[in-house]
């Protein structure tokens, strides 16, 4: 049987950019890079959904989540103090298949930065970072001990390039693509690295179980609907159908 | 003790899986035995595969959620052929929930599972999400009586029908229903509902509605449950924002002999469990010995 929801500590909440913060819980933790847990910070039944956080790392059992600000839920969350409890389920959905060697380069928009952590570190090849962020750029200076390079894009130029991550970087330098970040963003790179490079994007979409039942947070794939809490939220860039 | 007797079926326990929160029952297994429940409702099926509605699907609103899935599934042959053997090896009660675009559709459909180990036919006339068909057949009794009394008589198996809350009358609806031959009713599938994103300027949903179910409707629901038990002597089966045993057991002494747990299912995987376990404990500290001491009791 697989745990259902189960109780973490929280160690550290604080906020590391406007509106973004990072989460660490204690308690028995696993999971894979790209793999997500449902997090629930309150018992009452308003918010009524859990939130699917994305595993930014995972060391010696702590768990780390990277989440924005957002809604009624992420508010809540952002509340809690060092000691408060929350409910966890996971690790769900599969995550990043795993090079071992080659040219790899990460490119993320906005909070799709928090797997990059563990997926970098568990990565062998040389990794190239690309991350773009409206404005402030966050929690690169944890993931540069474990990449090449780090590239930075800003909306607003406020830090590295002014302009869109996806101008950066030039899909013949690398051999694997990963990604995250918005879906325009996500569909940019894709069709960048058309014919030349393999993607996987890890994909996101509102959730209600997270476990494959309700079929809610489903994409359009060439094998048809699939859904990204179960299926995903990785899926090879060739295999998703976008619509304009 | 928690057991409960629906048209000569036994099941342990008055707590069901609602169709649609559950899938075909392999996931949730993977969290605690399926058997413990006392039936499971699967997926709402049409007479062939469908993907689905494109667009968003789900949006939260305050102790609730909005849905517009649009009944994706693999058709009734390929619920028969891939997804009925893993449940048929429980031992749980299986409705098959039946929906349908045309009359026609509704028929071949229960005639396949006429065939088939399933032990009710939970006939959907009450999906919103679905154009032209689902609630389209749950709104005016006329149009429900003719489809439920074509399936009935075609019908091998015991036949539950599923009420929409967007019924003109909802008692009317339950007697015509009856009076057409169903063996039972469930209530209530999801009320139609609206949500707007004010930026964008749009509805949430490609389709403009969808259906809200949750905690939200609870009272709602429980006040409909309570209106039909008064008007048919049919088994009633509720269904609307059950997540806590106190929930299931309004249901009962409004007059339901078993329940359906819905979006509950989506906030615990094994909150079914917490509600069956509830319902003991409260039978024990209340000194009920069967819950039939206590069904339609208000």
């Amino acid at each position: 049987m697989k745990d259902g929801y189960k109780e973490g500590t929280i160690y550290s909440n604080d906020e590391i950019s406007p509106n973004i913060f990072e989460l660490v819980l204690e308690g028995d933790f696993h999971g894979l890079p790209g793999q997500f847990y449902m997090i629930r910070g309150w018992e009452a039944l308003d918010p009524f959904l859990a939130r699917p956080i994305s595993i930014a790392d995972i060391e010696a059992g702590k768990l780390k989540l990277i989440y924005e600000l957002k809604g009624k839920g992420t508010h809540i969350v952002s509340k809690l103090k060092k000691g408060d409890k929350l409910s966890l389920l996971g690790p769900l959905g599969n995550g990043f298949n795993l090079k071992e060697e080659g040219r790899i380069a990460i490119i993320t928009g906005g909070v799709g930065v928090a797997p990059m952590l563990y997926l970098s570190k568990s990565l062998s090849g040389d990794v190239d970072i690309y991350s773009g962020f409206r404005s402030n750029a966050y929690f690169l200076d944890q993931i540069r001990p474990y990449v090449r390079n780090v590239h930075i894009a800003t909306e607003d130029g406020s830090t590295g390039h002014r302009g869109l991550v996806t101008e950066l970087f030039n899909p013949s330098d690398y051999d694997l693509v990963y990604t995250c970040g918005p879906m325009p963003m996500m569909k940019a790179v894709i069709q960048i690295c058309k014919g030349q490079v393999d993607v996987y994007a890890s994909m996101e979409n509102h959730m209600a179980c997270g476990i494959g039942v309700c079929l809610g947070c489903t994409i359009e794939t060439i094998r048809g609907m699939e859904r990204v809490c179960k299926e995903g939220p990785v899926f090879r860039g060739e295999e998703v159908v976008f619509h304009d | 003790m928690t057991k409960v007797e629906i048209l000569g079926y036994e099941l342990k326990n008055p707590v069901i899986a609602a169709s649609g929160t559950f899938g075909f029952g392999k996931e949730f297994d993977e969290y605690f035995p399926i058997e413990k429940l006392g039936g499971i409702c699967s997926k709402g099926l049409t007479l062939n595969k469908s993907q689905g509605n494109k667009g968003i699907r789900i949006y939260e609103t305050p102790a609730g959620l909005m849905n517009s899935i649009g009944l994706q599934n693999p058709g009734v042959k390929g619920f028969i052929n891939d997804e009925l053997p893993f449940l048929e090896g429980k031992d749980t009660v299986i409705f098959a929930n039946l929906g349908g675009h045309s009359l026609d559709e509704y028929l071949r459909g229960i005639e396949l599972l006429n065939e088939s180990p399933v032990h009710f036919i939970e006939l959907n006339i009450s999906c919103p999400n679905v154009k032209e068909g689902g609630m389209a057949f749950g709104i005016k009794c006329n149009t429900a009586e003719s489809v439920v009394r074509e399936a009935k008589k075609l019908s091998k198996k015991p036949m539950i029908v599923k009420l929409s809350p967007n019924a003109e009358n909802i008692q009317a609806m339950a007697y015509s229903c009856v009076e057409a031959g169903a063996d039972g009713i469930s209530l209530v599938n999801t009320f139609n509902a609206l949500a707007i994103d004010i930026y964008k300027r749009k509805p949430i949903f490609d389709n403009i509605t969808a259906g809200l179910s949750g905690p939200s409707i609870k009272p709602i629901a429980l006040r409909m449950v309570y209106e039909v038990s008064k008007v048919v002597d049919v088994p009633i089966i509720g269904i609307g924002g059950i997540t806590r045993a106190e929930d299931a057991i309004e249901y009962i002494m409004a007059g339901a002999t078993a329940v359906q747990v819905g979006s509950g299912n989506f906030i615990k995987p094994d909150i079914t469990l917490d509600i069956i376990d509830g319902i003991e404990s409260f039978m024990e500290r209340e000194a009920i010995g069967s819950l039939e001491e206590i069904r339609g009791i208000i």
